[in-house]
Formats: structure tokens, C-alpha cells, sequence
């Protein structure tokens, strides 16, 4: 079954560069730019992961994050937290709120497609 | 009635009490065993002297007539001890340090040790004494005639008609002897009166026993407690609307005042004190003997009104109550504490002015007589003990006379608060002298004596309503009619209380002439000395003097001089002890100045600081005070108070110090958070293009089966990334460089409009590609502003842009217009987008503030276009602001920059 992936990312550049890569690895991409909506599609479609950016305008990543993670229907859906600032307690900030993964910019492909398969392989956690 | 021999025989039998408390006071004191005498219990008790007869008898009375302004009376002095004690203290300290022995010698130590200040002094404190002690013969005689019915049979009609002066007489007598006695066994005049204070306080006990028995009686026997007693009151009892009323304050100002110049109280208060602390038991226990011994008044008043005749004297209720219930022994008591507050009175009273009589009278005049000369065979001492017995009883002799006079008159009904008044006058003099090293002889002179003649002129003269002195006429219309002169209306000032209004005069122009007379006429050096050692007499030591006063005498002389006062015992005993102390062999000690201000100081405890100065004058050779020295000392004092007044500036200069650094190193966290702020901005702006650059990339060179077009619109993100990158840097060196600069720029004319005009031109690529309509509206015309074109275009072009790309209309249009508004060239750039969120505009002018809409072409912006554009129209002395948000208008940017009106005028023409 096709992996299902939902980028949500405001540069338009690296929305294109990931659904690129992400197509080429067999996943079926959908992309947002805005929190909201990515809370949104999260909750309509039901994603097999999210690869969500941090500085996102109206609800920023880890909004996204905490609402999906207190939302019973949809709180199980594993999500990779994408961000340019890559300081510390950003990660721990997302550990805590309960990212799956989480990737700084800039990424190297392989890394993104390694961990986007590793969080839809049946184990379903990432080792 | 009680018999008189009865009375006679208790009243002996008291006043035998009193000699041998006296006499075993004084004989424990001798043998060194005086610790009860000493005790701050007894210090206390010595102080209630304060309440004489007049307080024992006559507060009933007030508070008949008067209603509460009885209270005045014991609230003044409650305020000096709880209040003003270290006003105490420091006249205890001095009167220990100079030995001072009276008030009189206290002003006259003060102000260089003159005798024309001691005698004026003297002279007011005898004039308003002698009829106080008047007043106690005349209340003794009175109560002894009441108690033993010698005159009166009728309680209603106490017309006591001649009154008993042979009874007067013989009580002052007594006391005459009492006061011989106990009060002048010593020729030092510093020293303790053990004895007499011994007896004193026993008829402190024995007053106030009385009246709490008296007011006991009133409550518990004749009523069912306090409550049934004042509802005996008559309706307008304690007529209260005077309370706090000019009388009433200057009855307490006068009561807190005579508990300090009285001369009765500065001789059991500072003359009598043994230990400085027991002024800190008497701060709160004489408060609280006053409390109790004020406590029953009312009730007093109240239950002789409603028992006794209307008629009866309300001055003898406390006597006459008991009398009328037949309470024959609570009377007898009554009498004994009425008895007791006269007789404790006179007597301090008797050893206060006999010492300032004899010291500051009699020796200066017997020392001017030819045949009292310094030989050595004279005896001072005898002349001293005769004199000063002498003034006792030439002191209470002047009372007796005075009381033959007046007795049949009401002169002494108010006598208490002429007194008050009398001594007052000493109060600026003695408040200054404590505090105000300018204060000068001169000026106390002229203050006490105006003070004095006022109060003579205004008060006391006219309390005689006609019968001494000044005669009626001149009272009710002044002298020769001029009623300007009126003395209880002086200067026009009628309508007054006649105390309020000899009480404003006196001290209002003692004060004046004191302050305005010290100010004109400097001290003299000695005059400056003691006032430095009496203002500072808790930093200075009382040998002080020695340091500056050179003063050269025979040892022997000086020994001669001193067994003549001293006695040859006394005198050998302090030489030799000197000596000792100097390490000189024999008898006789160096004759240095520090000896002979020693000496100079015991003598004055003897004979006032005026008559032992004058004794040592006589044998000194040559006496310099040296103005150099002395101004050096004086110079020391104000050093250390120069000093700590730096030291409390250098602290405030240090506190203010380390304030400055706190904020210093509070904006510097404020920075360095952020500078990481910024530097983080800076690490995530730059990532974002570097992660589609990277990407593409790693896809260009991974991806063998790309498209061409694919390779193309890759490789051209990746170039777009770039030249992002590139602006970013370099705005972000730009930014650096504005914040960093120090240099001011300097400012060349520019014609802004034309710069606004190319700016516009340059975006009209921009503009026509976002279908964007540029507008301009009101325009000014030909002017010239100070600014640098190529950073004033940079502002416009950033405004513009910004406009064009954030700009969501669908009919996009920006509008420009130029104005002049007061000194400042305005232009407006406005677009018909959506405005600003307000959560944005705060921080829009910061860096990387970049607002979270949606962009037509989010990529070419960096967040720091604003942010340069602000740090440019700072750099030219101009502004940049984002207007308020209109609703339904869009975003508005005003740019301001001050410009020449001269020039703008000129181009106008």
C-alpha cells in the first residue's frame, strides 16, 4: 500500500524538493502551508506520517504537534518535525511534545526518505 | 471640724517625719549607702514637686470653672518627658559635665560666663516665684483654717475674712529652717540633696496617697463608681468647645515649658540627677504619676457641686468634701497632701534661688567689696553659707510679704500661670543655647530682657487689677489713654485671652530680638567655645577648654583660693590628687591650663561658672584665649560634621553608582539576548535557502533519469536560492554596518522629491509585473532637504516594494503624497491591501519581522528591508512609522525628514 505523506512547509522550494524526493521513494504527497490546514488535512485524511515544518504561520509546528498528540482520532499518526533552527531545546521541546523524528535543515534526501520509511514500517518506530 | 491643736499636732508630727527622712536620707548618703536615694523611683518622685498646691487644691477648682482645661497642666510636661527627653538628657549631660547649679548659672555658663545674664536671670525667676510661694503659704493657711474651723463655722459661707498670718508665719518659718537644714549642709551647690530629696519624694507618696484617697471616697462611697458620679454632672459641665482652642494650646505650651525653666524643676531634674538613665524611668513613670494624680479631679469637682453649698470655695473641695461627710480622717489626709505638695515646693523652690541669689547676687557684690578682698585670711566659705542661708530666708520672706499684701485680693488665684509664664521667657534662650551655636550673649540679654518687661507690662502688672504698680486706668485704657499701649490689647491685638495674648507678646518678640540680636552681634571666642561645648557636649570632653585658653597662676594661689570656697580638707584633697595624676611629688600640681580649668569647673560647682570665673581671674596673670585656637577647635567640630556629611554623600554617590552599573548590565544581558536572538534569526533565514539549494542538489546528482525541464527548473531554484542567499548577506552586512557605524553621515541637499520620483520609476518593472497601479496624490512643491539621495531612495524602494508585494487587493494600487507639516517634509505611501495584523505591528520595524501573510512572492523577502529602512531615516535625523491602522484602508508608511523653511522659502519665490 502507497505510503501517504503530508508536508507541511511554507517555502514553496523545499515543498517541491521534498514531494520530489518523496514520489521518487513511492510515497503519495500532499502539501500545505499553513498550520491550520495542516492540522486540518491531518484530521481529514489521516496520513501515514507528517512532515511538519516549525515556523509555520498561523499555528506554528509544534501547535500542530500538540493538538494531533491530544486528539484521540488522530494521535497515533507518527510526524517528523522539520526545522532551520536546530538549537537544542528545540528538539527536546519536540521530543517532549511527541515528534517521532526530527530533522534539521538543510537535510540530505536519504535521510528524509530513511525516516519516513522507518516510521511506516510495520515495527512502526523508529530504531 | 477638727480641733486645732489636733491639727497642729499631726501637722508637727509630720513635718518632724519629714526632718528625720531628711536627716536619714542625708546620713545614708554620708555613709555611702544611698543606693534607695539614688534609685530612678526616687528621681521620679522628686520631679512630681511639679505639682504644688495649686495642682492639689486648685485643679478641682479649674475644672469647676474651666472645665478640661485642667488636664492642660499635666499634658504639657507628659509631652516634654515622652517626647522631648532627649531635650532633657542633653540639659542633664551639660549640668553634669559644667556643673551647673541652676538655671541661671546654666544661661550664664552658656553665654560666656557673664554675671549681667546670671543676674537678669535671678532677677526673673525670684519675681515669678516669690508670689508661687506666696500662693502655698496663702493654701497652707487656708486649709488649716478650714480643717480646723478656726474662722469658718458655716460651710456656706466661707468668707475667710483676715487670714490667719501669724499661722502663714510660723509654716515659713518652718520651712525656712527645713530648707537651712537639709538644703545648704553642703556648700557645693552641684551636690546631691540627698535629704531633702529623701523628704520630697516621701511627699510625692504622701499628695498623691491623699488625692486617689479623696477621689476613692468620691467614686465608691458617696457614688456606686465612676458612671453614677458623672451622671451627677450638671448639663454645661466641661464646657468642651475650648478644647484645642488658643487658650487651651498655650496652657499646655506654658505647662510643657515650665517643667523644664521652672527653677524648682531644673533643680530636682538636672541639678539633683545622680544617673543620667533614671531620665529614661522618669520619661514614662512621671507621665504616669501626673495620669494618677489627675485621674479623681473630675469626680472631685463633680461630687462638690452636687454636695457642697453653692457658694463653697470649689479651690478647697478636695478639703472640704471629706469635711462635709464627716470624714474626719480622709480630711485630716487631705490636708496632710495638700500640707505636703506646698511644702515640697517651697522648699526646692527656697534651694533653687537661694543658690542663684547667693552666686549670682551676693558673692559678685560681696566679691567687689573692698573688705572682702582675696586675703588669706578671709573665708569664703561662710560668706557663701551665709548668703545663700540668707536668700532662703529673705526668699521666703519675700512670699510672706507678699501674701500679707495680697492675700485679701484674687492676684493669687492665677498666679500658677504668670509664673509659667515669668520663667518661660528663659525657654529661646535655653533652646538655642542647646542648638544653636550662633546664640550670643547679646542676643539672649535683649531676648530675655524684652521677654521679661512684656510679660511684667502685659501679665503681671495688670494680674494686680490695680492695686500695685499700674493702676486701673492704665489697664482698662493705657497709659496717658493711649489704648494702642493698652497692655492686655498692646498694638491693637484685642479680643484676646490675657495670657494668649501676653504669651504671644513676650515669647514672639524675646524669640525675635534673640535670634535677629545673635545673627547682627557674633559671640565672643568664649561665647563661641561654651556654645560648641554645649551644643556638642556628647562628641566634646569639658576639658575642652584647657586645649585653648592659656592662663598662667602660682600653684599656691590657686590652693589659697580654692580652701577659701572649698574648704582646706576638700581642697587639699583635689591639689594633691591632681597632682598625682600629673606625676609631680608633693602637694601642689603644675598650674597648667588643664588644672586650672579643672579647677575652675569644681569651683563653679560651688558658686556658678560666673563668680569662680571671676575667682580665678583674680589670681591668674594672664589670662589670652587665643581666637586662633579657639576657631581651631571650633573648626575640628565642624570638621567631623563636614566629614559625615561627606561620607553620606560619597555613600549616596556609590549607591547611585552601583544602580547605573545594574541598569548598564542589565541592558547588556538585554543585548546579548539579542545578539542570540539575531543570531539565530540570521542561522534560520540562511538554512532555508541552503535546504532547497542542497536539496536540488543532491536530486540533480542523484536522479539519473531527470527530465530536461526538470534539470532546468532544479538548477534554477538552486540559482534563485543563491542570489536569495546573497541579498540576504548582504542585508544582513548592511544592518550591521548602519547599527555599528559611529560616524554621522554627512548630509548633502537633496531635492526629495526627485529621489521619490526614480525610486518610483525603478519599481515600475515590479509594479506592471503585479498588475499594481502607483498613484501619486497631494505633492509638495521645489524643496530641498538635508539627507543622502542614495539611502533616502533605499527607504523609498523598500516602502514600495513592500507595498507592491504584500498588496492582496485584486486591484492593487499604492498612493504616494508629499506634505510639509510644521518643520518636517512628510511622505505617505499607502496600499489597498489588508493592513497589518495588529499582533504585527509592534515588531515590524525589527529584524527578520518579515508578517506571516500570504505573499505574491514570498521568496525575494528577507525581514530585514524594515528594519534597514528605520536605522537609515534615524541615520538622517528623520523617522519612519507605520500609521495607525484605518479599517478598510491598507497598510500606511509615513517618512519624515526635518528640513530648512529658509531654503524651502527660497525655492518658493
Amino acid at each position: 500500500m502507497t505510503t501517504r505523506v503530508l508536508v507541511a512547509e511554507d517555502e514553496p522550494n523545499i515543498v517541491e524538493s521534498l514531494s520530489f524526493i518523496l514520489n521518487r521513494s513511492g510515497c503519495d504527497v500532499t502539501s500545505v502551508t499553513d498550520g491550520e490546514a495542516a492540522l486540518t488535512s491531518i484530521r481529514a485524511n489521516r496520513p501515514n506520517v507528517v512532515i511538519l515544518d516549525v515556523m509555520l504561520p498561523k499555528m506554528n509546528g509544534f501547535e500542530v504537534l500538540k493538538a494531533v498528540r491530544s486528539d484521540a482520532s488522530v494521535k497515533d499518526i507518527p510526524i517528523i518535525i522539520l526545522t532551520a533552527k536546530g538549537q537544542s531545546q528545540d528538539r527536546r521541546m519536540a521530543e517532549e511534545i511527541g515528534a517521532n523524528a526530527f530533522v534539521t535543515k538543510p537535510f540530505s534526501n536519504q535521510h528524509i526518505i530513511e525516516t519516513v520509511q522507518k516510521l511506516t514500517s510495520p515495527s512502526g518506530e523508529l530504531t | 471640724m477638727l480641733s486645732g491643736n489636733l491639727v497642729f499636732a499631726v501637722s508637727l508630727g509630720y513635718v518632724i517625719l519629714l526632718f528625720l527622712v531628711a536627716f536619714w536620707g542625708d546620713k545614708k548618703a554620708r555613709t555611702g549607702s544611698s543606693a534607695l536615694f539614688q534609685s530612678p523611683l526616687i528621681y521620679t518622685l522628686s520631679i512630681s514637686v511639679y505639682c504644688t498646691s495649686w495642682t492639689f487644691y486648685g485643679a478641682v477648682g479649674s475644672a469647676v470653672r474651666s472645665g478640661l482645661e485642667f488636664a492642660t497642666i499635666y499634658i504639657g510636661p507628659t509631652i516634654v518627658f515622652i517626647g522631648f527627653w532627649y531635650l532633657l538628657r542633653k540639659l542633664v549631660r551639660i549640668g553634669r559635665v559644667h556643673r551647673i547649679t541652676s538655671i541661671a548659672d546654666l544661661l550664664s555658663s552658656r553665654y560666656g560666663k557673664g554675671e549681667s545674664l546670671a543676674v537678669l536671670v535671678t532677677l526673673i525667676a525670684v519675681i515669678g516665684t516669690t508670689p508661687y510661694i506666696a500662693l502655698q503659704l496663702k493654701a497652707v493657711t487656708n486649709s488649716f483654717q478650714v480643717i480646723s474651723g478656726t474662722v469658718v463655722s458655716d460651710l456656706a459661707h466661707p468668707v475667710f475674712g483676715d487670714p490667719d498670718y501669724t499661722t502663714a508665719f510660723w509654716i515659713a518659718f518652718g520651712m525656712a529652717i527645713f530648707t537651712i537644714v537639709f538644703g545648704t549642709r553642703n556648700i557645693d551647690a552641684n551636690e546631691r540633696h540627698h535629704g531633702v530629696v529623701a523628704a520630697i519624694a516621701l511627699e510625692a507618696l504622701v499628695k498623691l496617697f491623699a488625692l486617689l484617697a479623696v477621689g476613692l471616697f468620691v467614686v465608691f462611697s458617696l457614688a456606686d463608681g465612676p458612671g453614677e458620679v458623672f451622671s451627677w454632672a450638671p448639663p454645661d459641665f466641661l464646657k468642651t468647645e475650648d478644647v484645642f482652642g488658643p487658650r487651651w494650646v498655650s496652657l499646655t505650651f506654658l505647662a510643657a515649658t515650665a517643667v523644664i525653666c521652672l527653677p524648682r524643676q531644673f533643680q530636682v531634674t538636672v541639678v539633683e540627677n545622680s544617673d543620667e538613665r533614671h531620665l529614661f524611668t522618669a520619661s514614662w513613670m512621671f507621665p504616669l504619676y501626673l495620669m494618677l494624680i489627675s485621674l479623681f479631679v473630675l469626680p472631685i469637682a463633680i461630687a462638690g457641686l452636687k454636695f457642697l453649698p453653692e457658694t463653697a470655695n470649689p479651690d478647697m473641695f478636695v478639703l472640704t468634701l471629706p469635711m462635709a461627710m464627716n470624714q474626719h480622717t480622709l480630711a485630716l489626709i487631705a490636708f496632710l497632701g495638700g500640707f505636703s505638695s506646698a511644702t515640697s515646693m517651697v522648699i526646692v523652690a527656697c534651694i533653687a534661688l537661694s543658690t542663684m541669689v547667693s552666686n549670682h547676687i551676693v558673692m559678685p557684690l560681696a566679691l567687689r567689696l573692698p573688705w572682702i578682698e582675696m586675703k588669706a585670711s578671709g573665708d569664703i566659705r561662710k560668706l557663701l553659707l551665709f548668703s545663700r542661708r540668707a536668700s532662703i530666708c529673705l526668699v521666703l520672706l519675700l512670699g510672706f510679704i507678699y501674701f500679707r499684701l495680697s492675700a485679701k485680693s484674687d492676684a493669687l488665684a492665677s498666679i500658677g500661670l504668670i509664673a509659667f509664664l515669668g520663667v518661660a521667657q528663659f525657654l529661646p534662650s535655653l533652646i538655642g543655647g542647646l542648638y544653636w551655636r550662633q546664640a550670643s550673649a547679646k542676643g539672649a540679654f535683649a531676648g530675655l530682657a524684652a521677654g521679661f518687661m512684656l510679660w511684667l507690662y502685659t501679665l503681671f502688672f495688670p494680674s494686680f487689677e490695680g492695686q500695685f504698680v499700674m493702676p486701673l486706668s492704665v489697664i482698662e485704657n493705657g497709659p496717658w489713654g493711649i489704648t494702642f499701649l493698652q497692655p492686655q490689647a498692646l498694638f491693637g491685638l484685642t479680643d484676646m485671652d490675657p495670657l494668649v495674648h501676653a504669651l504671644f507678646w513676650s515669647l514672639s518678640i524675646n524669640t525675635f530680638l534673640f535670634v535677629i540680636v545673635s545673627v547682627i552681634f557674633d559671640p565672643k571666642p568664649l561665647e563661641r567655645l561654651q556654645g560648641a561645648l554645649f551644643v556638642d557636649v556628647f562628641r566634646t570632653p569639658a576639658d575642652n577648654e584647657s586645649r585653648f585658653i592659656r592662663r598662667y597662676a602660682a600653684s599656691s594661689d590657686l590652693f589659697v583660693l580654692a580652701q577659701r570656697i572649698l574648704g582646706t580638707n576638700t581642697a587639699y584633697r583635689l591639689f594633691s590628687d591632681f597632682a598625682k595624676k600629673q606625676g609631680v611629688s608633693g602637694h601642689l600640681p603644675r598650674a597648667d591650663d588643664e588644672f586650672i580649668g579643672h579647677l575652675e569647673r569644681e569651683l563653679a560647682g560651688s558658686v556658678g561658672a560666673a563668680t569662680a570665673r571671676a575667682m580665678i581671674s583674680q589670681v591668674v596673670k594672664g589670662e589670652t584665649i587665643s581666637l586662633d585656637e579657639l576657631m581651631k577647635i571650633v573648626d575640628e567640630t565642624q570638621q567631623v560634621i563636614d566629614y559625615s556629611r561627606q561620607l553620606e554623600v560619597k555613600s549616596h554617590q556609590l549607591q547611585q553608582t552601583a544602580r547605573q552599573l545594574r541598569d548598564a548590565n542589565e541592558r547588556l544581558k538585554q543585548l546579548d539576548l539579542q545578539k542570540d536572538d539575531f543570531l539565530s534569526q540570521v542561522s534560520h533565514e540562511l538554512r532555508t535557502p541552503m535546504t532547497s539549494i542542497r536539496s536540488f542538489a543532491q536530486i540533480l546528482l542523484e536522479t539519473p533519469d531527470m527530465t530536461v525541464e526538470e534539470t532546468q527548473r532544479f538548477t534554477g531554484i538552486i540559482l534563485e536560492e543563491s542570489m536569495r542567499l546573497t541579498r540576504l548577506l548582504d542585508e544582513i552586512l548592511d544592518l550591521a554596518r548602519l547599527e555599528g557605524e559611529q560616524v554621522p553621515w554627512v548630509l548633502q541637499r537633496v531635492d526629495p522629491e526627485e529621489t521619490l520620483e526614480r525610486a518610483v520609476e525603478t519599481c515600475h518593472g515590479l509594479a506592471s509585473q503585479a498588475a499594481t497601479e502607483i498613484r501619486f496624490g497631494d505633492r509638495v512643491g521645489d524643496i530641498e532637504v538635508k539627507a543622502e539621495a542614495d539611502r533616502l531612495r533605499q527607504v523609498y524602494l523598500n516602502l514600495i516594494t513592500n507595498a507592491i508585494k504584500y498588496n492582496t487587493s485584486d486591484t492593487p494600487v499604492i498612493t504616494i503624497r508629499t506634505t510639509l507639516e510644521d518643520d518636517r517634509y512628510c511622505v505617505y505611501i499607502q496600499d489597498n491591501g489588508e493592513g497589518i495584523r495588529a499582533d504585527d505591528r509592534e515588531r515590524i520595524f525589527k529584524k527578520f519581522s518579515r508578517g506571516w501573510r500570504e505573499s505574491k512572492d514570498s521568496r525575494s523577502g528577507t525581514g530585514l528591508g524594515l528594519a534597514i529602512s528605520w536605522q537609515i531615516m534615524q541615520r538622517l535625523q528623520g523617522d519612519l512609522e507605520l500609521l495607525p491602522q484605518i479599517p478598510g484602508d491598507g497598510a500606511c508608511f509615513r517618512v519624515t525628514l526635518p528640513f530648512d523653511s529658509i531654503k524651502t522659502s527660497k525655492a518658493a519665490e
